[in-house]
């Protein structure tokens, strides 16, 4: 009997080691390219760090922080981020899951669909970005030219010349490269949904709005949770299709917080305020999230 | 038989491993722009000559675009191993980089017959604090072009010498419904909005930074210029896409003849004149840049030049040094000419190189004694932003003029204490 569970508790303890040995070259790696870099940016956000004076590199706490918060470009460019970001991804969303329910009722050629709308998402966002650009331009664009075609302009317009224009269209660039995402995950989610729920909310004569609004949406919430939350973490710090389009202009209309971000590091060479600047960004997108948990992932879809 | 495969694959490995360490002998890492200046086309065949003159160097050169160089740069050859040898530096990035120790100081190296014969005005450009950092490659400036046809066919004869008289044309032009926005600028939020604003600025009497280094650009002249900027916005004079263009874009809408006057780098005059790149063929002229009326300065331009640096980590900083000379020298200089200005005092005189470049070297002599530089600091970069920030605030009219200029000196004066 103490022999047996000796040996019991050997292999138990056993395990406890090969599972830690297991883990650790993950963990290690983990720790290297996560954490390591987390660390040093808090360090680096603590300090006035500049290239130009790299030598120096006095300990200013939180200064670097609290000065963001008293210029009014950061909230400006925070403003224009939380725009982006609730137009972006609202949109996407209510059209991602449209454009699913069609691919949904399988009707004809919803299969041809269904492929044929994952090629924006496949599309890099560098390249998208040049390409939208290309059709706002006010000389040759695309838009211009059918605008024009349709009668709807009468001459060719500067699109990207109103700092509130320009916001518009490069969320209107980011809706078509992204929607498909949301596509993906709901149509996913959708086929996964039982069929009887849906011939039993038929019988007690549910019409099609209230079997969605009371049994789709409910169902696919989980699904959009995830969408939500990913979405909306890249939205808050979209970067590449700004920097194609407008480059944070006109008159810093399309200036978002990692543009900031990218002009405090590697323009400006201000490590330290770059750092504290991630850092605010790292913050408020883990508020977002956890706020999407709270209100989204409640027990009943757990 | 798993045998045999472990020890084939050990051999090729070590193969693999042999040839990678002896195969790159000395490779030079070379970036540069594609944008004003050479063309790659001609950088290709330039690195292919020195290649032939020096067998046993291998060069790789890279491209991008003058907007993306910078970030280029500091991303790359920051660290302790740079990923470049050879780095094309501009005029005003060179105090930021030589400060933060990213770029060889070659002052020793450079001989008195360089010293004499490269022009004095292109010194500044390479170096900081009395030392120099590279040589000057790009001697450029900005011209003010315009298509002789549609002046003409507007019933014109001269072209602006003031800007008061370039609106008068423009006017003429507009109504007569010879092109719809007769002026185009890069107007973008980048640099290039900075190196329009200066000629006009100065064009006014104003200046950008006082002898004592402070900002003095909101006086009432620097005001009337910005003014002038957003009243032929606002007019139809200026083509409204100006504020999202670069000089590429610039460049692109005068040669579909979709613009008569321009501002732009010397690099565009051949480009308007080749059949492939543009439909105003033989009509772009350059002239002076114009002046506003009763200002003291005849004209005013702004100095854009760029220079070769070899990076202060290089491995092969000799060989880097050996490819920055040939990249300047004059043969390669008068060979290459068609998209640049040579650096060589003695080139100004060439018989052969005046026969070449007919337009573009007296249109350097005539435009040069009246180009500005910009603020030679640090922190240029970050003062820039700010100015752009200000200009587009005013032409995109949420902010006046002065109320713009007036908050961009006090932000600037935050930054320098």
């Amino acid at each position: 009997m103490n022999l047996f569970s000796r040996i019991y508790r050997n292999i138990e303890s056993k395990e406890h080691v090969i599972a830690w040995a297991l883990i650790l070259p993950a963990a290690l790696v983990m720790v290297l390219v996560v954490g390591y870099p987390i660390i040093s940016n808090i360090w680096l956000s603590l300090h006035a760090v500049s290239l130009i004076n790299p030598f120096e590199r006095p300990f200013v706490g939180l200064a670097n922080h609290l000065n963001f918060f008293a210029d009014p470009i950061f909230w400006a460019s925070v403003g224009r981020t939380a725009y982006f970001t609730v137009v972006s991804v609202g949109l996407e969303i209510i059209l991602g899951i449209a454009i699913a329910l069609l691919i949904n009722l399988k009707l004809k050629g919803w299969r041809l669909l269904r492929s044929v709308i994952i090629i924006p998402w496949a599309i890099p966002t560098v390249v998208n970005g040049t390409m939208w650009k290309w059709i706002y331009n006010a000389d040759y664009g695309a838009l211009n030219g059918l605008l024009m075609s349709l009668g709807l302009i009468d001459k060719y317009q500067a699109w990207l010349a109103d700092p509130f224009t320009a916001m518009n269209l490069v969320i209107l660039a980011d809706i078509w490269h992204c929607t498909p995402l949301v596509v993906l995950i709901i149509s996913a989610a959708l086929a996964s949904l039982p069929d009887a729920i849906y011939e039993a909310a038929r019988i007690d004569g549910a019409s099609s709005w209230q079997s969605f609004w009371h049994i789709t949406l409910p169902l696919l919430r989980p699904a959009l949770l995830v969408t939500l939350v990913l979405r909306t973490v890249e939205a808050f710090r979209v970067f590449d299709i700004i920097y194609v389009i407008t480059g944070g202009g006109p008159a810093n209309g399309t200036l978002v917080i990692s543009y900031l971000t990218y002009l405090e590091s590697f323009s400006y060479l201000n490590l330290g305020r770059g750092a504290a600047l991630s850092f605010i960004v790292s913050a408020f997108i883990l508020v977002l999230a956890l706020v999407y948990y709270k209100l989204l992932y409640t027990e009943d879809v757990a | 038989m798993n045998r045999k495969i472990i020890v084939v694959s050990v051999v090729l490995f070590a193969l693999v491993l042999g040839l990678s360490i002896t195969g790159s002998a000395k490779t030079l890492r070379f970036l540069t722009m594609q944008q004003a200046g050479m063309t790659p086309e001609e950088f290709d065949s330039v690195v292919a000559e020195f290649q032939q003159k020096y067998p046993d160097i291998e060069v790789e050169a890279n491209y991008v675009s003058y907007d993306s160089l910078h970030s280029k740069l500091v991303t790359s050859i920051s660290g302790f191993n740079p990923a470049y040898d050879v780095v094309l530096v501009d005029d005003i990035w060179y105090p930021q980089f030589a400060k933060a120790g990213w770029l060889l100081d070659v002052t020793d190296r450079i001989t008195p017959e360089m010293k004499s014969d490269i022009y004095p005005a292109a010194w500044p450009i390479v170096t900081y604090n009395d030392r120099q950092y590279g040589l000057p490659y790009l001697l450029d400036q900005m011209y003010f072009f315009y298509n002789e046809e549609l002046l003409n066919k507007a019933g014109l004869t001269a072209p602006p010498s003031t800007w008061e008289e370039l609106v008068d044309q423009a006017k003429v032009m507009k109504e007569k419904g010879l092109v719809e926005y007769p002026i185009v600028w890069p107007w973008g939020q980048i640099e290039a909005l900075i190196c329009t604003w200066v000629p006009l600025l100065y064009g006014n009497d104003g200046i950008f930074f006082t002898e004592g280094g402070k900002p003095a650009f909101n006086s009432s002249e620097g005001i009337e210029a910005l003014t002038w900027m957003v009243d032929t916005l606002k007019s139809g004079l200026s083509n409204p896409a100006s504020i999202t263009y670069n000089e590429e874009d610039v460049r692109n809408t005068f040669s579909q003849g979709k613009a008569a006057f321009c501002i732009n780098w010397i690099y565009m005059y051949n480009m308007t004149n080749d059949p492939a790149e543009s439909n105003v063929v033989g009509k772009t002229r350059i002239s002076l840049i114009p002046a506003f009326e009763g200002a003291k300065a005849r004209s005013a331009s702004i100095n854009g030049s760029m220079g070769f640096a070899v990076t202060a980590r290089s491995k092969y900083k000799e060989e880097a040094w050996e490819l920055v000379k040939y990249l300047v020298s004059r043969d390669v200089q008068k060979k290459y000419s068609d998209h640049i200005t040579p650096i060589w005092q003695s080139l100004a005189k060439d018989p052969e190189l005046i026969a070449d470049q007919p337009v573009t070297l007296p249109a350097f002599a005539e435009q040069f004694p009246y180009s500005h530089v910009r603020p030679k600091v640090p922190e240029y970069l970050e003062i820039s932003q700010i100015v752009q920030l200000a200009i587009h605030q005013a032409l995109a009219g949420t902010k006046s003029p002065a109320q713009a200029l007036n908050d961009a000196v006090s932000e600037i004066n935050k930054i320098l204490k």
